[in-house]
């Protein structure tokens, strides 16, 4: 019976030549009530690997990202971080949310230093260590500003300090840059970029925007609908570090169109799917 | 480097109050609220000198004579013995009420069976009247300072436990889940999440607490021994002595009042951000 199972999940998405996995899913389901949400989703995040993911509204990509947080209790399948069976949140896995999520009576200070006071880090230590987060995601200057006296950008900065400040193995980013606008989320792209270069991690980043997806991932999940599964894998095999100057390669223009024709053709069988 | 871009954009609205509106072109006087306020305040005081004078000294008195009975009843100490009673007794009551209540409520709202099991008794005691109760309170417990704290405590209890809950069932479920994601423990949600984004809501039971808890603290002192400002109210109505009876009444009104405005001042100290986003 395993065997089955083993051989049926042998055409996985996994990173071609990868060794080390981060993150490994097999045959995940997860329902609500009803809702099949996904159905026997399986996948590798490698060592310092970024995945992107992309899919039509509602096909499930947050529901994903909260079942390997361990928020979600899952229905069918198994996650698993290195040696370590997520079903609680674990202190290797850090997520930044859509929404920020920051705290409103906290300083950024206070909200960077959140995840390592619940880790039991002493006061001496978060005050040596929570400032160089605060630098990193360009916020030095703010540490004693309320969310609420700041822009979107700038939450969100908070947002991804305070994730890094644990120094997570995996970072999950739920639509990170959605809520903000166009030019600050260029802004930030090419920050996360440029921070992801110093201290690399692996990365499963959702997105609705095409070009964010290419433009961070080393490989692009695309999601199709009802109950969702990974539809395509595409190899984003554009050079690191990247900059601005990737989003002018040609390579970079192939692939996003590459990424949008099977989007798009998820995208239309799901409109034209016919209930019954 | 576009850090450095996006910062002071940010920058000019951190500090910045909103209530900061020109001193200068202020609106002409008959436009301005402060001038209705105490306006008509000060035309209900001049029409209850004039007119007051004219009841019977038996049943109603007027402000200068009630001024000079409070200057006199200040003087003798009077005044502030029995005002110190009471005070002793709010205090009391509405501690225990803070600090019982609370909790509770919270725990009401995290887990299930307390729910279950107290949302009946908690409910028809808030609709009770509680001024039915405090002859049986005074029964029970004596007529000291004990029964008098626990007639407060009552009184005061449940709007705090029952805003509390409130605050925290309708806690944001996006920072709870934050909370979770970064491994908070029970008592740490408590702590760092629940009771924070309840603090508007803990400080509108308290102001209706204060309100509640003078109106049961005058009742148990007119039920109970000989102290505290309720006292002094029936004693001085027995023997009437009208502009004596005013000058406890007038100070209860007084209390309850700075209280309340302490408490929101007190509030918008400690939660700024509730004013944020009104
Ligand atoms: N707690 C929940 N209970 C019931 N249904 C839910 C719950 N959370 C999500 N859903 C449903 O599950 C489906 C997937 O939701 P999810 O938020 O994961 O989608 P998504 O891909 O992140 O969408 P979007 O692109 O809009 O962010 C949706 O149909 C949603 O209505
Ligand atoms: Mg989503």
């Amino acid at each position: 019976m395993s065997m089955t199972t083993e051989t049926a999940s042998a055409g996985f998405a996994a990173r071609p030549g990868s060794s080390l996995e981060r993150i490994r899913v097999r045959r995940l389901a997860k329902n609500f009530g009803a809702l099949e949400v996904f159905r026997d989703v399986n996948f590798d995040l490698g060592e310092r690997e970024i995945v992107t993911i992309v899919g039509p509204s509602g096909c499930g990509k947050t529901t994903l990202l909260r079942c390997i947080d361990g928020l979600l209790p899952v229905d069918e399948g198994e996650i698993w971080c290195g040696r370590e069976q997520i079903t609680e949140p674990i202190a290797g896995v850090a997520m930044v949310f859509q929404h920020f999520g920051l705290f409103p009576w906290k300083t950024v200070y206070d909200n960077v230093a959140y995840g390592l006071r619940m880790a039991g880090v002493s006061a001496a230590e978060l005050a040596e260590r929570v400032p160089q987060f605060i630098k990193l995601v360009g916020l030095g200057g703010f540490e004693h500003a309320y969310p609420w006296q700041m822009s979107g950008g700038m939450q969100q900065r908070c947002g991804l300090a305070r994730a890094l400040a644990i120094e997570p193995s995996v970072l999950l980013m739920d639509e990170p840059f959605a809520a903000v606008d166009a030019q600050t989320r260029e802004i930030l792209q090419f920050e996360l970029l440029r921070i992801w270069e110093t201290r690399p991690t692996s990365m499963i980043f959702v997105t609705h925007s095409i070009e964010e997806a290419v433009l961070m991932g080393d490989r692009v999940f695309v999601l199709k609908g009802r109950p969702s599964n990974i539809a395509k894998v595409v190899d984003i095999d554009l050079p690191r570090p990247r900059s601005r100057e990737t989003l002018r390669a040609a390579r970079f223009t192939e692939l996003r169109e590459l990424v949008w024709s099977t989007l798009m053709k998820e995208a239309r069988e799901a409109e034209f799917h016919l209930e019954r | 480097m576009s850090a450095v871009n996006e910062a002071p954009a940010g920058a000019a609205t951190v500090g910045q109050r909103p209530t900061a509106a020109a001193k200068k072109d202020r609106p002409p006087i008959w436009q301005r609220s402060a001038f209705y306020r105490y306006g008509f305040l000060i035309v209900i005081l001049l029409l209850w000198e004039i007119l007051g004078p004219l009841v019977n000294p038996i049943f109603f008195s007027y402000p200068s004579k009630i001024a000079v009975a409070f200057v006199n009843l200040t003087l003798s100490g009077e005044l502030i013995y029995y005002l110190l009673q009471s005070l002793q007794v709010l205090f009391y009551g509405l501690s225990f009420a803070i600090v019982i209540g609370i909790p509770l409520a919270v725990l009401m709202a995290r887990v299930k069976p307390v729910d279950w099991a107290l949302e009946l008794p908690v409910n028809a005691l808030y609709a009770t009247p509680m001024v039915a109760l405090v002859p049986i309170l005074v029964l029970w417990f004596g007529i000291y300072m004990t029964a008098k704290i626990i007639v407060v405590f009552l009184f005061a209890v449940f709007p705090i436990l029952i805003n509390t809950y409130q605050g925290v069932r309708e806690c944001d479920k996006n920072l709870l889940e934050v909370a979770r994601s970064f491994r908070s423990s029970e008592w740490q949600t408590w702590k760092e999440v629940l009771l924070p984004f309840a603090v508007p809501y803990i400080a509108a039971g308290i102001r209706l607490a204060i309100g509640r808890g003078l109106v049961g603290m005058v009742i148990a002192e007119f039920y109970t021994t000989i102290s505290g400002l309720g006292y002094m109210i029936t004693r001085y109505a027995n023997i009437f002595e009208m502009d004596k009876t005013f000058v406890p009444v007038i100070l209860l009104m007084f209390l309850g009042v700075t209280l309340t405005a302490l408490l929101k001042r007190l509030e918008r100290r400690i939660a700024p951000w509730s004013r944020a986003d009104t």
